[in-house]
Formats: C-alpha cells, sequence, structure tokens
C-alpha cells in the first residue's frame, strides 16, 4: 500500500449517542486497510476528541453521529481543531444526516459525509484520496 | 411425528433418488444461508423429524413448553398490541403524536426519550447541547412528565417506556403523575424496559458500572412486585443486541442469559420466584430473514419455560411465559429507494406475528433518514391492520407449527442458543462475560463479517449493494427545531426557581442515604420527583455513589 495507508486516523463517537456498530465497522475496515486507527469508544465531548487528535498526533478525525445532534457537534469539532492549531485535520463522518444538514456541514468544513448502506470499501478509498499523513 | 419402519425406508430411498437428482441439477450461483449465515437445507421431509415427540417439543398453545403460543387462543382471543414507539421534541409535540396514533387505532403507548433522558442529563446541562428533543421527548421532570401524558386516559391505555439507566426516575414520574389524575398505582398497566445488562452488550446508555446499574434494575422489580402489581418492571431486550449485528442466535443467547441475571438477582433478594417472574416481559427484534424469525421467537418461548421450570424451579405457569414485545429491524432499512423499506417492514411484521407476538412496532419507512413523519407513521400502523385484519394469518394458531423445516430451525436455534448460554455459564455469568468483553466482540465479529458479506456482494440489499437506480427518490422527514431545546432550557430553569428548593434538597439528600445504605432506592426517588427534583439531580447521585462507567471500546 502507498503512503496513504500510513496515515493516522482517529475515529470517534461524540456526543451522547450510543449508536457503535457502524463506527465500529469502520474502524476496523480502516485498520485492515492499513491505516494507524485510534478509536475513542462512546460519549465523548468535542473537547474530548480534539484533545485526543491532538495528543495522537492524527491525520484526519471521523465522526459517526445518530443521534440528531451532527449541526452542533460537527461544527465545534472543526472550530476547536482551529483553535488548538490543528485546522489542517481532516474531518469527516457519517450517520443519520438529512441531505440538506449534508450540505451545511460541508460549508462549515466536514470534507466528506457517508449515508447509511455506503460500503466500507467507499470510505477507504475515500480516505486514501483526501487523507495525507504529515510528512516526517 | 413418529413415522412406521416400512414408510421410514420407502421415503429414505425416495429422499436419495431426489438427492441424487438435486446434486446435479441447475443451481443459482447464490448464497443459501440466513441473514445470520446458518445453513438451510434445501428440503425438509418427514425424515429431519423422525422421532419428533409432539406433545413435549411443541404441545398446546397456552401449555408447556408454549412453543406454539403462551395463549389458549392466540389472535383469536385478542390480537396483539399495536405499540408504536413515539417521541420527538417537547413533551406538547410527543402528546400530540400519542393523541394522533390512538385516534388511528393504535392500543398502545411507547414512548421513545431524548439522548439526554436517556442517559441522565438536564435539558440544560452541558452535555445536552444539541441533543434535547433530537432522537426522542425530553423530560427533565416530573413537569414535562404531565404534559406528556395530559389528556391520556392512564386505566384505559398500557404504556411502554424505553429507559434504562434513568429508569427509576421516569417511572417514580410516571407514579406520580399518575397518583395526581387520581389512578391508583394498582391499576397501572405498562413496561419500563429497564434492562441495564443489554446497555453494557449493545445499546450502550448508562451511568454506573455493572453491578449498581442491575441493583437498581431489581429495586424496580421488587418495588413493582409490592406497589404496581400490575406493571412489567423490566423488558428483557434483544433488539438492541440485533441492532449491533448480532446474529438471532446471539440476540436469542444473550437475552436470555440477561432474563436468567435478573431472576437470579430477584432471588438474592429473598423473592420467591412466582411473586416476580410473572411480571418479567421480553423484547425481541423480528429481522429479513423470514424463517428463522419465527423460528426465533417458537424457540425462545420453549427455551424460557423450560430455563424457568427447571433451573429456577417456577411453579406458576405465567412464571414460565415468555410475553414479548417485537419490533421490525431499523438496521434492515434503507436510505437509498426508501419507499423499499414499506416491503421489508411488512414481512418482518409478519414473521413476528407468524411467531406469536404479544405486541408489535413497525419502523416507518423514513427511519433511516430521521424520526418519522406523521405520514410515514400511519403507514407503518396501517401495515399491521393489514396483517391483521386482511391477510387472514391470525385465523390459525401457529401456522407453521408442524412444518418440517420450521421445526428443524427452531430446534437448531434452541441448540445452538443455549450453547451460547452454557458457555456464559462456564465464564461464570453473564456480569463477568461481560467484563471480558464476550458478547460485545461476539457481536461486533458478526456485524462485521455480515458488512464484508454485503461488501463483497454474498449478501444483498436492495437498492444498496443490488439494484441501484440513478435518481434519487426523496420523501419528506421530520426536523426538529432548535427552539426545542432553547423552550425546554427557559421551562426548567424557571421550575428550579419556583419549586421550594429546601425541601427538594432534602429529599434529594434522602436518596444519597438510601444509595448508600443500599436501600431499595425506589420510595425515596418517588418522593422526590413529587417535589420536582430533576432527573439530572438524581442521576447525579448515582454517578457520585455509583461511579461512572466508560466504555471500553472494543472494535
Amino acid at each position: 500500500m502507498g503512503q496513504g495507508s500510513r496515515a493516522r486516523i482517529l475515529i470517534g463517537k461524540a456526543g451522547l449517542d450510543g449508536h457503535d456498530r457502524g463506527v465500529k465497522i469502520v474502524a476496523r475496515a480502516l485498520r485492515d486497510a492499513g491505516f494507524e486507527v485510534i478509536y475513542t469508544g462512546l460519549h465523548n465531548t468535542p473537547e474530548a476528541i480534539v484533545e485526543t487528535a491532538l495528543q495522537e498526533d492524527v491525520d484526519a478525525v471521523g465522526l459517526s453521529i445518530l443521534s440528531g445532534a451532527h449541526n452542533y457537534i460537527f461544527p465545534e469539532v472543526v472550530r476547536l481543531l482551529e483553535e488548538k492549531g490543528i485546522g489542517g485535520v481532516t474531518v469527516f463522518g457519517g450517520g443519520i444526516i438529512p441531505k440538506e444538514d449534508v450540505e451545511y456541514l460541508k460549508t462549515k468544513g466536514v470534507k466528506a459525509l457517508f449515508e447509511p448502506g455506503v460500503s466500507t470499501d467507499e470510505i477507504i478509498n475515500w480516505v486514501k484520496e483526501n487523507v495525507t499523513p504529515k510528512a516526517l | 411425528m413418529s413415522v412406521d419402519e416400512n414408510e421410514i425406508e420407502r421415503l429414505r430411498k425416495a429422499r436419495e433418488d431426489w438427492e441424487k437428482d438435486y446434486g446435479s441439477a441447475r443451481k443459482r450461483e447464490a448464497d443459501f444461508t440466513t441473514i445470520s449465515g446458518m445453513e438451510v437445507p434445501p428440503l425438509s421431509t418427514p425424515l429431519d423429524l423422525n422421532g419428533f415427540d409432539y406433545e413435549s417439543r411443541l404441545g398446546f398453545p397456552g401449555s408447556y413448553p408454549y412453543t406454539r403460543g403462551i395463549h389458549n387462543s392466540m389472535y383469536r382471543g385478542r390480537l396483539w398490541t399495536m405499540r408504536q414507539f413515539a417521541g420527538f421534541g417537547t413533551p406538547e409535540d410527543t402528546n400530540r403524536r400519542f393523541k394522533y396514533l390512538m385516534e388511528h387505532g393504535q392500543t398502545g403507548l411507547s414512548t421513545a426519550f431524548d439522548m439526554p433522558t436517556l442517559m441522565g442529563y438536564d435539558s440544560d446541562h452541558e452535555r445536552s447541547k444539541g441533543e434535547v428533543g433530537k432522537e426522542g421527548v425530553s423530560v427533565s421532570s416530573l413537569a414535562d412528565m404531565e404534559v406528556l401524558f395530559d389528556g391520556i386516559d392512564l386505566e384505559k391505555v398500557t404504556t411502554s417506556m424505553t429507559i434504562n439507566c434513568s429508569a427509576s426516575i421516569i417511572f417514580a414520574m410516571y407514579l406520580v403523575m399518575a397518583e395526581k389524575k387520581g389512578v391508583s398505582w394498582q391499576k397501572l398497566r405498562g413496561t419500563l424496559q429497564n434492562d441495564m445488562l443489554k446497555e453494557f452488550i449493545a445499546q450502550r446508555e448508562w451511568i454506573s458500572p455493572p453491578e449498581p446499574s442491575v441493583k437498581i434494575t431489581v429495586d424496580i422489580i421488587e418495588f413493582c412486585a409490592k406497589e404496581v402489581p400490575q406493571w412489567h418492571p423490566v423488558s428483557v431486550s434483544g433488539y438492541h443486541i440485533r441492532e449491533a449485528g448480532s446474529t438471532a442466535v446471539q440476540e436469542l443467547a444473550f437475552t436470555l442469559a440477561d432474563g436468567i441475571a435478573y431472576v437470579e438477582e430477584g432471588v438474592k433478594r429473598g423473592l420467591d420466584v412466582d411473586d416476580f417472574a410473572p411480571r418479567l416481559s421480553f423484547f425481541f427484534n423480528v429481522h429479513n430473514d423470514f424463517l428463522e424469525e419465527i423460528a426465533k421467537y417458537r424457540a425462545a418461548r420453549r427455551m424460557w419455560a423450560r430455563i424457568m421450570r427447571e433451573r429456577f424451579g417456577a411453579r406458576s405457569p405465567k412464571s414460565l411465559m415468555l410475553k414479548t414485545h417485537a419490533q421490525t429491524a431499523g438496521a434492515s432499512l434503507t436510505a437509498q429507494q426508501p419507499i423499499n423499506n414499506v416491503a421489508r417492514v411488512t414481512l418482518q411484521a409478519l414473521a413476528a406475528v407468524l411467531g406469536g407476538t404479544q405486541s408489535l412496532h413497525t419502523n416507518s419507512m423514513d427511519e433511516t433518514l430521521a424520526l418519522p413523519t406523521e405520514e410515514s407513521v400511519t403507514v407503518a400502523l396501517r401495515t399491521q391492520q393489514i396483517i391483521a385484519e386482511e391477510s387472514g394469518v391470525v385465523n390459525t394458531i401457529d401456522p407453521f407449527g408442524g412444518s418440517y423445516v420450521m421445526e428443524l430451525l427452531t430446534d437448531r436455534i434452541e441448540n445452538e442458543a443455549f450453547a451460547y448460554i452454557n458457555k456464559i455459564d462456564e465464564m461464570g455469568g453473564i456480569f463477568r462475560a461481560i467484563e471480558t468483553g464476550y458478547p460485545q466482540k461476539e457481536i461486533a465479529d458478526a456485524a462485521y463479517k455480515y458488512q464484508r458479506e454485503l461488501d463483497t456482494g454474498i449478501k444483498t440489499i436492495v437498492g444498496v449493494n443490488k439494484y441501484n437506480s440513478e435518481g434519487e427518490v426523496t420523501i419528506p422527514t421530520l426536523k426538529i427545531e432548535e427552539m426545542v431545546e432553547t423552550g425546554q432550557i427557559e421551562k426548567l430553569r424557571e421550575l428550579k426557581r419556583k419549586r421550594n428548593n429546601k425541601v427538594v434538597r432534602a429529599k434529594l439528600s434522602e436518596i444519597v442515604t438510601a444509595a448508600r445504605n443500599g436501600d431499595n432506592l425506589m420510595p425515596s426517588i418517588v418522593d422526590a420527583v413529587r417535589e420536582y427534583a430533576t432527573l439530572g439531580e438524581i442521576c447525579d447521585i448515582f454517578r457520585e455513589v455509583y461511579g461512572v462507567y466508560r466504555d471500553p471500546g472494543y472494535f
């Protein structure tokens, strides 16, 4: 696998949402595809997500939200990443997110949002193409 | 189904001939396992059931082992309860939806709470930001509960509430609300989900670690046995286990293992098994694989009857009966071509009915997109009414009983589920198994395996990995306004100003004392919510006294 395979990806659950079937599948699929995956577990605040992103020096943050809180959490994570000086980290995600909210969240700096039914290969390919590991 | 020797010989020969031809017959390049990956024979015959003892394996409806149903006359006596899970926005919004559903022929209520309520936070808590009223109705105090059930006759309706780590508080609010309406607790009928074990396994809403969480569950069981005798204090739930990606067998096995643990804990508390076991109820998923699902419900009843009789020595027939609610599989619905979901839900609902469920929720076609609109929830309810009143399947009890393949699958699911239960027993029980992450990992593995089968096209989801359409069909979806959150916060702040805060503090400290002493928490919680102590304030006590559980994050 190319360079992209060594990118460090934080896969996270933020907010109170407990739906973690999808996020665990994505974490495992990305790991199996050769990425370094850090999974946060459930129930993190946006602050905790960003703190972990900083400590783990990740190249991308992927969040799964199925609780309807996406319009608050995604922009808050993007804002906090910038505030901490790591605004270059790619933010993407998935969950139950209506179309009009997808458009809104893209204007807020979320690079991609995957809808239910997407294959893990599509996510892996997207990450390969869109997340570049930092030069050492 | 005993067959005489000569006949068996003739059949065996005939089957061999058929098998010979089958070996070379044309067969599609397809996977012939169930959605759970279970092998299904191409054909079943009386030979598969040779020695099958009708009386001990099936018996009669309303009699041990209840394979054919828990009631004598089943749906000829009474149809299942049509109970749509509903809740969004403010208590006013959900109260209107409840009334709408009742006006359209729904026969029981089922309440969905929002994430802050489910996780034990008030609407004005920092952690509730962006979540108030989104995934269910927001209830922080008795005042919200009073609005939620305004104008609803609690003596006429049965109410189900999907609530777990904060169940004791929501139930206390329901009891006080009833009391203020002049309805005696003796007359209240309904169900609390209150199944904490499956939270750690699958649904993943918790406050404290498993032991204290289950302690509160058992407090409620004990309290109901004495004070609210017609209430179901626990709905032992496989639904979420399946939604998290388990197989049908895992769903059944882990659910019954949880049920076993609750009975053990109740007995340890000094309760007579027959004093509380009749009030335990169950809640299973009903997924796409039609035959496997019907078999699962039949196996569940037979297994529970045997467990209760042989393992716990229960004597009351009611303790042996597995009463269940069913809900169609949310995870089976697709965002793509959403109208197809109506067909999926119909098949799933039909399987639940043929499986002999007591109560049913049918999902709405738009639930992978948002909470359901009034239009889509009406279609879902009408689906049940069509099955009940047009399809004719209710005319005869357990129509699949005696089908060679159905009995074969029922036996196989039972055997495989008992193998899991034995393994959990060997590990030292479900608490220990959860601690080691065993059920969690089994489920994650099954979910990943199924996803790979979808990715590689071994399994099909119409409109997702096959038969995709160009041009998207869009259907209208429900939107929860941000105003809900600000409105709920304002109402709560005003309540906190107006109530007698001195009394509230005193009542809260009584809960602290009860918790530290290991007493049953229900009486003190009831007293506190009567004074408008909030859900978050009481859950803060749980966090303080019992500690907070952190997700080990297996994947």
